[in-house]
């Protein structure tokens, strides 16, 4: 704000009603738009030509580091095999994102209404996250009918603590005059929980879901590792593995920037949800201007 | 549209029998604190009552108490007139202002004065009306649409008194609402809620810790001493209203500010020969 504006704003018992009016967001010019593309792609350019020139000037051997031209070449040729790797991995993050985002939101909605239930729950859900989960994958992989769901269990238990723990410290962090003011108001449980105590822990669960969007993904190749799994419905994980093991060092490159982009995806995908959510009234959205 | 009968509770400016009477009422918190020892006193129908003492004096928990958002250790909150269901009574007509705006940063200005009535189940276009009038009243009705971040702090706190009014309440407690203001607008502010307070005559209990406010704003201040919070004088301001910039620099005004910081002084001495 400068400091006419905030003259104008502290100045406002002797000014009319026009001016109290609320400022318009600030534009983004141009010239900062252009680079916030532009300085990226550039730097992108320039890191492919610097690899391509390594490559290319020292004759390195492609099985131990394969040019950019021959990662694009493997993406192409071998594009059947790692669409369907890349189809089962998205699948598998995605499908235990949903579970642990419907699960830990339910899950802290009760421990935030019972403390009986949250004095029950909650030592135990600290236990399953902090132990490793390659740890606990062998046993999961015992225990659970097939492989594919042994590798969402795994995925879930990962993506389930981070949005629990946020979710229930937004739903226990809400003013308490406002806390006050519901309930000079009669309001009953049901209105505070909806009305104040979840649009409070909003942007909680949204930073939640965004370390959770990122953890997913890792859950689910790390688990498809200890898995093993073969044949038409191994993911990424195992491509990666198996190009390793017949030193097809391109594919493995390849295969590689298909997991990154995936979770550039996701990482794009719940930061957007979350601008959406919040941009109107949150701090954490609105651009800041001294 | 307003009607002024619906929000005053009497045409009477004075009623003798008291709105609320607190009647020796203590309050010791679970650490041990003692927050009031034997507060008594009354506050009449369309009275404008500021409580004023040094910071820890229980202001505060006074109007919490009467607001019923906490239990007395012992003594009791009596209301004269209340209608059988003391809480359902005390949901409707009371408005409670706090010392911060306490506006729900996701709703727009309009969804937080709504607030009241949608807890008692008023749909947003059956509250349309009151919640525009009630935005008048502050002179917001242009920002209704806003969210609170986009204001300032003297229009949050308008927001806030508009939120409070929307359920047309008898009695309105106000908890330092213009602490946090500079001094243009809290002038302002005060000179706003004097005149709606003429306008309806609800009955205000002011809660402040500024001798200069309370003898601007009140007919009677009561000065109170801290640990243990009690009431140690109370003081008419026998000015007539309206008051305005006049009375402000007036020598009744200087007369009357001098007697209350005095008393203020020995509510303050009071408190340190207690330790």
């Amino acid at each position: 704000m400068s400091a006419r504006e905030s003259e104008k704003r502290i100045g406002e018992g002797a000014t009319s009603i026009e001016d109290q009016l609320p400022l318009p967001p600030p534009k983004v010019s141009f010239g900062e738009r252009f680079a916030q593309i532009f300085v990226p792609a550039a730097m992108l350019v320039l890191l492919i030509g610097i690899w391509h020139f390594y490559v290319t000037f020292n004759d390195v051997p492609h099985y131990i580091l394969p040019s950019p031209l021959l990662v694009a070449q493997s993406l192409y040729n071998d594009w059947p095999v790692l669409f369907r790797a890349l189809q089962v991995t998205v699948e598998i993050t995605f499908s235990a994102l949903a579970l642990a985002l419907v699960g830990s939101v339910a899950v802290a909605i009760i421990m935030s209404q019972w403390r009986l239930a949250e004095l029950a729950i909650f030592p135990y859900a600290v236990i399953l996250q902090v132990t490793p989960i390659v740890a606990i994958a062998p046993l999961i992989i015992i225990y659970a009918p097939t492989t594919h769901a042994a590798l969402l269990i795994c995925a879930f238990l990962v993506a389930f603590f981070p949005i629990l723990s946020n979710t229930i410290q937004g739903l226990r962090s809400t003013d308490h005059n406002l806390l006050n003011l519901f309930e000079l108001y009669g309001a009953n449980r049901l209105q505070t929980l909806a009305l104040l105590k979840i649009p409070n822990a909003l942007p909680y669960f949204l930073a939640g879901l965004r370390i959770a969007g990122g953890l997913a993904l890792i859950a689910a190749v790390v688990a498809e590792f200890v898995a093993g799994s073969a044949g038409a419905d191994s993911g990424l994980a195992f491509r990666l593995l198996e190009s390793q093991y017949r030193l097809l060092i391109p594919r493995l490159y390849a295969a590689l920037l298909l997991l990154s982009l995936t979770g550039v995806v996701i990482f794009f995908a719940t930061s957007l949800i979350s601008h959406l959510l919040l941009r109107k009234w949150h701090e954490s959205a609105v651009r800041r201007e001294n | 549209m307003l009607n002024p009968s619906e929000l005053s509770p009497t045409s009477k400016e004075f009623d003798h029998k008291p709105l609320v009477s607190l009647r020796s009422v203590s309050k010791i918190f679970s650490n041990g604190t003692v927050a009031l020892k034997d507060m008594s006193f009354d506050i009449a129908q369309g009275e404008f009552v500021s409580l004023l003492g040094p910071s820890g004096c229980g202001k505060t928990t006074v109007l919490r108490i009467i607001a019923g958002l906490g239990d007395t250790t012992s003594g009791s909150v009596e209301w004269p007139d209340a209608a059988p269901d003391a809480a359902a009574r005390q949901r409707h007509e009371l408005g409670f202002v706090f010392q911060e705006p306490t506006l729900m940063p996701w709703a727009t200005v309009f969804s937080n004065v709504w607030l009241p009535l949608r807890l008692n189940r008023v749909s947003r276009g059956a509250a349309r009306d009151r919640v525009m009038d009630a935005l008048n009243m502050v002179g917001l009705e242009k920002v209704a649409d806003s969210y609170p971040r986009q204001l300032s702090g003297g229009m949050k706190m308008r927001v806030s008194i508009a939120r409070a009014l929307i359920t047309r309440p008898k009695l309105l407690l106000m908890d330092e609402p213009f602490a946090a203001l500079d001094e243009i607008t809290r002038f302002k502010l005060n000179d706003d809620l004097l005149n709606l307070w003429k306008k309806f005559g609800w009955t205000v209990v002011f809660v402040t810790h500024s001798v200069f406010e309370s003898v601007y704003l009140s007919k009677r201040i009561v000065v109170m001493a801290a640990r243990p919070g009690r009431v140690v004088e109370e003081l008419e301001i026998d000015a007539p209203s309206p008051r305005g910039e006049g009375f402000r620099t007036s020598a009744q005004y200087n007369e009357y500010c001098r007697r209350t910081s005095n008393a203020l002084h020995e509510a303050i001495n009071a408190t340190a020969g207690n330790q």
